[in-house]
């Protein structure tokens, strides 16, 4: 059950274009320790722009 | 379950003469789609493409967290779902039913599993095995520069004539209307608040800003009825067509520069969410009810004498459901967001092919709304005024002579149990839409003391995500044209310069205001007019889409399977070619442009003012628009026979080399770093 809410949130974020931040700290992680990964307001920020600026095509008619 | 859906769809067809209820098409369209998808689907991706699950997909080689995550695949089903369902499955089929209900739901059937499935599916395909890229990049890599260019530019047209299209669906819903306008006006202060919200209070909490947007939302159609009433505030938010059309123009132009944040973003959510939340609760309402269709199975218009648009069955019935069927813009899609994030070639089929098969679904609820009501009641509001008339009498009269016996009190008591002044020649589809789902959700929920309540929750749902497309569409068509210009003008997508941007939006909506002004102010109605433009850009646009997939499919040898494309691109072609020959030179004045502006200039040459127009000034209006929109018709045909001239070049020269030459990402590379 909490699995399935858990899906249903971040399908609910992925229709709005917001990947799973924990997943891409996951990934900074693994693939650049180096580099310091963007927080929750940041990360939130550039998916925002990412999805907006114009340049995905916009939307279906 | 092939045997419910063959028997399902054999209850549809026996029953004539007598109402069938809309189940029973809801259960044939749905046993329809699962054995598509059980078994056409699979071959495809087992035979045509041969999909390879241990093929690392770009969310895998090109991980970044952001752009590039492979997805748990139901949560990309809906991902993918809201991207590519929006006002045209819902638009399109309701302006069908004119000619009855039987033959849309049998194109939207047919069209999806053999077209708009596979068109998605495909498109999906070729850009997974080449990182993502978009459709233009696509044609370019694969059929050469010059078509590339050419589809791009198609593209930024279809773009174009969709934001007006849109656009004039908000204006024919809102004229008039306080309630409505009140509503939609409250979203953008809600809009803005959210967004201040979301960027300094909670940043990132997207559900619980979208949860105080819903009852903001709710609160403004509550207060809406007495707004509307009210002898102060109602006549400041009434508004006629031209009005609306200069305010949405001056609102497109601002809201497409204003930061992201603000305003798009956060009624984007609401937009999204209302959006997915409408068409689940239409579906749970149809099934419930389980209305009886009261709209004829085929109706006298199919012949091509019909109000809402003019034009026979064929080819017209094939544009004007474009979405829901195949549309050519989920090309954009499949090859925009969601090829970045599928986690496994195996997932494919249900992505690509899946989420289309959902929203031909969501086209056959549209059809089934508007198959619900009384057949007078639909022709009231989808035929012309200079057809029917402006009041109740001379509209009952009107539709009764057609043939769907109505009586004028009937018309008044519809226009007052939804709160309207009148649902007189309120075409455009959303309106009509609206009571049939006020029907619905009445029924449902709170009786007919509900029924205004709910007409004016779905024209919120309707306007609020075309607006949402309006302002995006605007910004995407922005980025276009700067990359089309740049070719000529070199530096002018330089995007830290302002001029540019400045500049190619200006254009984009100066663009789609043309034909938005040119259809609000067009004496029947508009919609008549753009609607068939807009599906033939659209059907063109598929019909390129799927000869990208040909032409991939005879680079990469497997030109034995190219009939899974080649039939539905050729099925396309004959539809949108004849459509757009006939929109041209057809010599009925009420299909052809070239003939309708010949009939008027002749009469303008001989000092005559021909119904509409009532001056000289608008006759050289209407003259005028017809040429514009024959020289946009005949844009689309060179677009579209350009494309397929390389397309035939691609797939001879394919056939000349012995080994594959499709430009793929190949298997073996191990991901990146």
């Amino acid at each position: 059950m909490s699995l399935f809410l858990h899906r249903l949130r971040q399908m609910a974020r992925m229709m709005v274009g917001v990947p799973d931040y924990d997943a891409y700290l996951r990934h900074m992680r693994a693939h650049h320790p180096d580099r310091a990964p963007m927080d929750r307001t940041a990360f939130f920020r550039e998916r925002q722009e990412a999805r907006y600026g114009g340049k995905n095509g916009g939307k279906c008619c | 379950m092939a045997m419910v859906g063959a028997a399902s769809l054999s209850v549809v067809a026996v029953s004539r003469g007598e109402a069938v209820n809309a189940l029973w098409i809801v259960v044939a369209a749905a046993c329809s789609f699962l054995v598509a998808y059980r078994y056409y689907a699979l071959y495809i991706a087992r035979n045509v493409m041969r999909l390879d699950p241990s093929r690392p997909t770009p969310a895998i080689r090109r991980a970044d967290g952001l752009d590039y995550v492979a997805t748990d695949r139901t949560v990309l089903f809906g991902h993918h779902f809201a991207a590519i369902a929006g006002a045209g499955p819902l638009v399109g089929p309701v302006l069908a039913a004119q000619m009855g209900y039987l033959p849309g739901t049998l194109w939207i059937i047919a069209g999806v599993v053999l077209a708009g499935a596979v068109q998605d599916f495909m498109v999906l395909f070729i850009s997974m095995r080449r990182d993502g890229k978009s459709l233009g990049e696509l044609i370019r890599m694969e059929m050469g520069q010059v078509a590339g260019t050419i589809a791009l530019f198609g593209a930024f047209m279809i773009m174009v004539i969709i934001l007006a299209v849109l656009a004039l669906i908000v204006v024919k819903a809102l004229a008039e209307s306080p309630w409505g306008m009140f509503t939609v006006a409250a979203t953008v202060p809600l809009a803005m608040a959210m967004g201040a919200y979301t960027r300094w209070i909670r940043p990132g909490r997207i559900g619980e800003v979208s949860l105080m947007g819903l009852v903001g939302l709710l609160a403004a159609i509550v207060y809406g009825q007495s707004i509307a009433a009210s002898p102060v505030w109602g006549p400041v938010f009434t508004f006629t067509p031209v009005q609306l059309c200069w305010i949405l123009i001056g609102y497109g132009a601002v809201a497409s520069v204003l930061p992201v944040w603000l305003l798009l973003a956060p009624r984007d959510y609401l937009s999204t969410f209302l959006k997915i939340g409408a068409i689940a609760a239409l579906a749970i309402g149809i099934v419930i009810m389980a209305p009886p269709l009261k709209m004829h199975a085929v109706t006298a218009f199919v012949s091509g004498n019909g109000p809402v648009w003019s034009g026979g069955l064929f080819p017209f019935l094939f544009i004007t459901i474009a979405c829901g069927a195949v549309s050519g813009f989920h090309a954009l899609i499949s090859s925009g967001t969601t090829p970045k994030l599928i986690a496994s070639e195996a997932d494919a089929p249900m992505i690509g092919y899946g989420a289309m098969l959902m929203e031909a679904f969501v086209a056959i609820m549209a059809l089934v709304g508007a198959s619900i009501l009384d057949p007078g009641i639909y022709f009231t509001m989808n035929s012309p005024a200079a057809v029917i008339g402006k009041d109740a009498a001379s509209a009952a009269a009107a539709v009764t002579a057609m043939g769907f016996p109505i009586s004028p009190e009937l018309i008044l008591q519809t226009a007052k149990d939804v709160g309207e002044h009148s649902i007189i020649s309120r075409a455009g589809g959303a309106p009509t839409l609206a009571v049939a789902m006020a029907e619905i959700f009445s029924h449902v929920v709170g009786g007919p003391a509900m029924k205004a309540f709910w007409y004016h929750f779905a024209i919120l749902f309707e306007a609020l995500f075309i607006l949402t497309a309006v302002d995006a569409g605007t910004r995407a068509g922005r980025f276009m044209l700067q990359d089309l210009i740049a070719l000529v003008v070199p530096g002018f997508k330089d995007s830290r310069s302002m001029v540019p941007g400045i500049v190619a939006t200006a254009l984009t909506v100066a663009a789609w205001g043309f034909f938005l002004h040119q259809g609000v102010t067009d004496p029947l109605g508009g919609v008549n007019t753009l609607w068939p433009v807009f599906g033939i850009s659209n059907q063109m646009l598929a019909a390129i889409a799927l000869m990208l997939g040909t032409a991939v499919l005879f680079r990469m040898k497997r030109d034995r399977y190219a009939w899974v494309t080649l039939v539905p691109t050729a099925w396309l072609l004959v539809c949108t070619l004849s459509a757009g020959v006939l929109k041209l030179f057809s010599a009925d004045a009420k299909v052809g442009f070239l003939a309708h502006a010949a009939r008027f200039s002749g009469a303008a040459g001989r000092g005559e003012v021909l119904a509409p127009a009532k001056s000289m000034a608008e006759m050289r209006q209407i003259i005028f628009n017809d040429r514009i929109d024959a020289a946009l018709v005949a844009i689309f045909l060179f677009v579209v026979l350009a494309v397929l001239v390389f397309t035939i070049r691609t797939c001879l020269a394919a056939r000349k080399v012995a080994g594959s030459t499709a430009r793929e990402i190949p298997a073996q590379l191990v991901p990146a770093e």
